[in-house]
This record gives structure tokens, sequence and C-alpha cells, in this order.
């Protein structure tokens, strides 16, 4: 394993209003990260991904728990693991008024490169993400799409083992954003891991080998995305009610209607104004879904099918949706 | 070595940003140019009793203050441009690095050394074409004093933009602290003018002792007891602010 955490933990002083509150940011996370594999950390916002990416880049002390990262232990000898790992920030790494070039030949100097070499790594990384043309323009007048690619230009320029991308395509156009999946895809094939967060579910699902699911902290659910996905059995039926705005007492009587039915699992109160239910086969489940509601006098809008998305997995295991957190 | 190394890499990065735009470096010596030749004309008068009859003596009592004035604000305001990297993800980028966190310090700070070092150089070509005469021996060692005193103040803006990170909270902080400095160290006038009392309270300020020190340097009175005192104060002042400041830049950034 490449990265392998036990127990990792933080918490933060939270200083608003008088009271000091103690904000458990992460709480107790075990990991493991095999070498070569594109590994997803999904969550919403504020589950304490960026905190484990940052402890991990050693740029927080963890307050308890222990890790190695590429075979070096992180608490003990945190400069050894920054030589063998890179990280790129979310939001950015370089100044405005810099060209790209000079940005890759600093960063490889803060690496300890010399300067002939930094300026080769320079040139490689640059027409390896094809930055040739911008090179010698300052960094402000790239597209996102460009200083992104920049970036993680600057994370990989000392060649590390692990690099450690923080929602590497959030605000990306669609293009920008298959354009980076193939750039991280890349980055696998010449060897490196690559560990990302993402808030994208899509992005989880095509990209990465290996997922782990995190809320609130904790580690919640950890494979690949198929096997999380066929860790629900079955199917989903979402079930669109009333005349398109949320009743919710529309939706109260439908669900205590249903939740009887034996080949209902489990289901969840839609936010769109229906009822999502888990169910063996839904083939089988439609007729007598609609015969229920019909007997029942619940008017129906839509009916849909689908296989388990991870945000099904995702609703299983926190019991809400990523969308709606 | 290493130390030497990544402050050298530091330093050439931000030097090399600065120089692209020299219009800063002006911009600088803009005030002081104005302190100069509008203000100083007025001290001929008033500096009368402390013996300053011509020109060439008002200049020498007025010309160090305000070289140590420029080297004050030049450190203090310094954080502004690190908050700016901060922002920018700059300084995230360095630190995941295995580069000294004492040379992420001292690279910024002795840039903005050697930019004071070249506006005081200005503002001293200016002031001799006005009619200061100084000795380049004791020249120097007053700018070794300016350059104490930059690093010192530059190394407590940066520190402490590490810390409140925004520059609306360093920009009240900064001013806070500057002009009680720049009022109880003498700078626009000696405090020989001043009540007892004042005196008193500003024997206290580090500064005042660099201003006199510096103003003995100027008057070629390298006997007087103020330039090492004064070089003594600056200089352990600024090496306990490099200390302090480089620690901001080791710890945890969130």
């Amino acid at each position: 394993m490449i990265i392998e955490t036990k127990g990792l933990r933080k918490s933060f002083r939270s200083r608003d209003g008088k009271d000091k509150a103690k904000v458990d940011a992460v709480r107790g996370v075990d990991l493991e990260v095999a070498e070569g594999e594109i590994f997803g950390f999904i969550g919403p916002n504020g589950a304490g991904k960026t905190t484990t990416l940052r402890m991990l880049a050693t740029l927080m002390t963890p307050d308890g728990g222990s890790a190695t990262v590429a075979g070096v232990d992180l608490r003990t000898q945190p400069g050894d693991v920054r030589r063998r790992i890179g990280y790129v920030a979310q939001g950015g790494s370089t100044w405005d008024e810099s060209t790209a070039r000079e940005e890759l030949v600093l960063q490889g100097r803060m690496y300890g490169l010399s300067r002939s070499v930094s300026q080769q790594r320079a040139t490689a990384a640059l027409d390896a993400f094809q930055l040739t043309e911008y090179a010698d323009r300052k960094c402000k007048t790239y597209s996102g799409g460009q200083r992104r690619r920049v970036d993680i230009a600057l994370g990989i320029i000392h060649q590390p083992k692990v690099v450690f991308l923080d929602e590497p395509t959030s605000g990306l156009d669609p293009q920008s954003r298959a354009h980076m999946w193939d750039e991280i895809r890349r980055l696998r094939s010449e060897g490196m891991t690559v560990f990302l967060t993402t808030h994208y579910l899509d992005e989880a699902d095509v990209l990465c080998d290996r997922i782990s699911i995190m809320d609130h902290g904790q580690v919640v659910a950890e494979g690949t995305p198929d096997e999380l996905k066929h860790e629900i059995s079955g199917d989903v039926v979402f079930v669109g009610l009333g005349s398109g705005t949320p009743d919710p007492a529309l939706a109260a009587d439908a669900a205590k209607l249903l939740d009887r039915e034996p080949f209902v699992h489990r289901l969840e109160v839609a936010q769109e104004g229906g009822l999502r239910l888990f169910v063996t086969d839904g083939g089988t489940a439609i007729p007598l879904i609609l015969r229920a509601l019909d007997g029942a006098g619940i008017a129906l809008r839509t009916i849909e099918l689908h296989r388990p998305s991870l945000d099904d997995v995702f609703l299983t295991k926190t019991g809400r949706s990523l969308r709606e957190s | 070595m290493k130390l030497a190394r990544d402050t050298w890499i530091i330093f050439a990065r931000q030097l090399g940003l600065l120089v692209r735009q020299p219009v800063w470096i002006f911009v600088g010596v803009f005030q002081p140019v104005m302190y100069l030749l509008l203000f100083a004309p007025l001290l001929k008068s008033a500096l009368a009793p402390m013996g300053a009859t011509t020109d060439e003596a008002t200049y020498r009592i007025f010309v160090p203050g305000l070289l140590v004035l420029l080297a004050i604000f030049g450190g203090l305001f310094q954080g502004f441009g690190l908050i700016a990297e901060l922002r920018a993800g700059v300084l995230e980028r360095s630190r995941v690095t295995p580069i000294s966190r004492l040379a992420l310090l001292l690279g910024r700070s002795l840039r903005d050394v050697v930019s004071l070092i070249a506006q005081a150089v200005i503002i001293t070509l200016l002031a001799l074409v006005f009619g200061l005469r100084v000795q380049l021996g004791y020249l120097l060692l007053a700018y070794m004093m300016l350059a104490l005193i930059a690093l010192m103040t530059s190394a407590v803006s940066y520190g402490v933009a590490l810390k409140v990170k925004s520059e609306d909270a360093l920009a009240p902080l900064m001013n806070t602290v500057a002009q009680p400095v720049l009022l109880l160290s003498g700078i626009l006038l000696p405090l020989l003018l001043a009540p007892a009392w004042l005196r008193t309270v500003a024997k206290w300020n580090p500064f005042s002792w660099a201003v006199d020190g510096t103003r003995a340097l100027f008057a070629g009175d390298l006997s007087n007891d103020k330039v090492w005192q004064g070089l003594a104060i600056t200089g352990l002042l600024a090496i306990l602010s490099v200390i302090w400041a480089a620690r901001q830049f080791a710890r945890s950034i969130r």
C-alpha cells in the first residue's frame, strides 16, 4: 500500500462568538491506497476531505492516528514525505505576474533540483500538458483550464510517487474537465498514484479505480465504484407525485402506503416531489406500485427505473443525498 | 548551505518580480522626496536652536530621520504582498516542497532590504544635490542600520500577515503600531526639542535609538555611544523578529 492511515484525527477550535467550540473535522480515518491507482475521495463540502488531504501532504499535523505515505512515516519524517509527494491545492497556485515556465522552474528549484534540470523538466512538462504555446505569457492571461494544467504540472515537477489533487476539476467547463481526466489518467499510466477529492459523482464513477465516501469526518464506504453500487442490491424506482410542485403531505401519504408493501426494501422522500424506492426487481415492482397508488387514489406524475448510482450509495450510507448536502 | 541556496532561490524570484515593475521603487521614494523638498526647508529655522544654521546642517539632522522613516514604513507594509501570495496559493505551493521555512522569510525580507537600500541611495543622492555632505564610510554604516531596521519591520509584517491573513486587519494594525513609533522616535524633529517626559518615554522606543545613531553617523561622530547602541538594539530586534516570523512560516496555514 502506498498510503496507509490508521485512525487519523484532526480537530479545530472555531473562533465564532465567545464560546470556543471544538470542531472535529476528521474523526478517525482508515485508508489504504494501492500503488498506481486513481483513488477518489468523495463527500459533501465540510466532510473532512481537504483536511485529510492536507494532513497527508504534511501541510497540517494530525492530532492523532498514524499514516505512512510512500513508505515514509508521516509524523516522524514529514520532510521525506514532501520529497516523495506532490500536492495541488483547490484554489490554484500560480502568481499572476509570472509565466508558467518561471513557475515551473521555481518549483523544481524549491524541490532541490539544479537550475538546468529544473529548466529541462519545465520544458518537458509544458510540452506534456500542451502549454508550450503559452509558456512565456503571464499566468493572468490563462484560461481556467490552462491555469489548472499549470497547477498540476507544478505538483509533479519533481516526479513524485504520489500526487494529491484537491478538487482538480471544480469550476471547469465540461470540455476542460474531460481534458483534465485524460491528464489524470496519463499520470497513472506513468506509474504515479493519484489521490483526488471530488464532489462530482460522475467523475468518481468514470475516473477512479477505487473510491472512499467520507461524511462528517469519517469514511462511510470504500471500494470500486461498481462494488459500491452492487452493494445496494436491486433497482431504484423513482415515483413522481402530484402536479409537479413538491407536496409533503401527499408524499407522506404515499410513503406510508408503500412502506407496507413487502417488495419495498427501503424508501426515501425525494426533494423533487416524489419517492425513491429501493426494490429487488424494478420490472415486477412497477405494476405493483401503480396498483397500490391507484387503489389509494394518489395521482402519479412520472415513474422511472434506474440502476443504483453513487448518489444512491451515498444516500444509503448517510441517509441523505449528496446533491442535497 | 541549504539555507543559503534556498534563500537565494526565493530572493531571486522576489527580486525578479520587483524589477519587472520598477515603478514601485519610485512610488516608494515619492513621499520622502516630497518631505525633502517641501518640509525640510521649513526646518532650518526650527532647528536653529540646535545649531543648524546652514542647509548642510539641517539636512544632516533631517535626512537620517527620513531614511529611518522609510525603512520602518517600507518594511511594515510588505505583509500586504504576502497576503496576496497566500491568497493565490503560492505560499502553500512552497510549503509542500522541502524548502527551508526560514528561507521563505529571509528571501523575501532580503528583497525588501535591497529595495529599501535602493530607495535610500536615491534619496541620499538628491539630498547631496541640496547640500548634504556625508562621508562614505559613515554613510555605509548608516545604511547597515537601515538594513537591520528594514529586516526587522518586514519580518514582523510578514509574521503578522500570516497571523491575520487579511489586508483589512493588517492595514489598521500596522498603522496603529507605526504612528506612535514614528512620533516617539524623533524622526521628523529631534527629541532634543521635546519636554523631558516625552524624552523619557522615547527612551523605550528602539527606533529612537536607531534614529539617534543614524544622525550621529551622518554627523561623522563615530565616537558617539548612540552609534553602537543603535546598531546593537536594531540588530538584536531584527534577529528576534526573524526567528518569530520564521516560526509563522513553519506553522500550518489553513
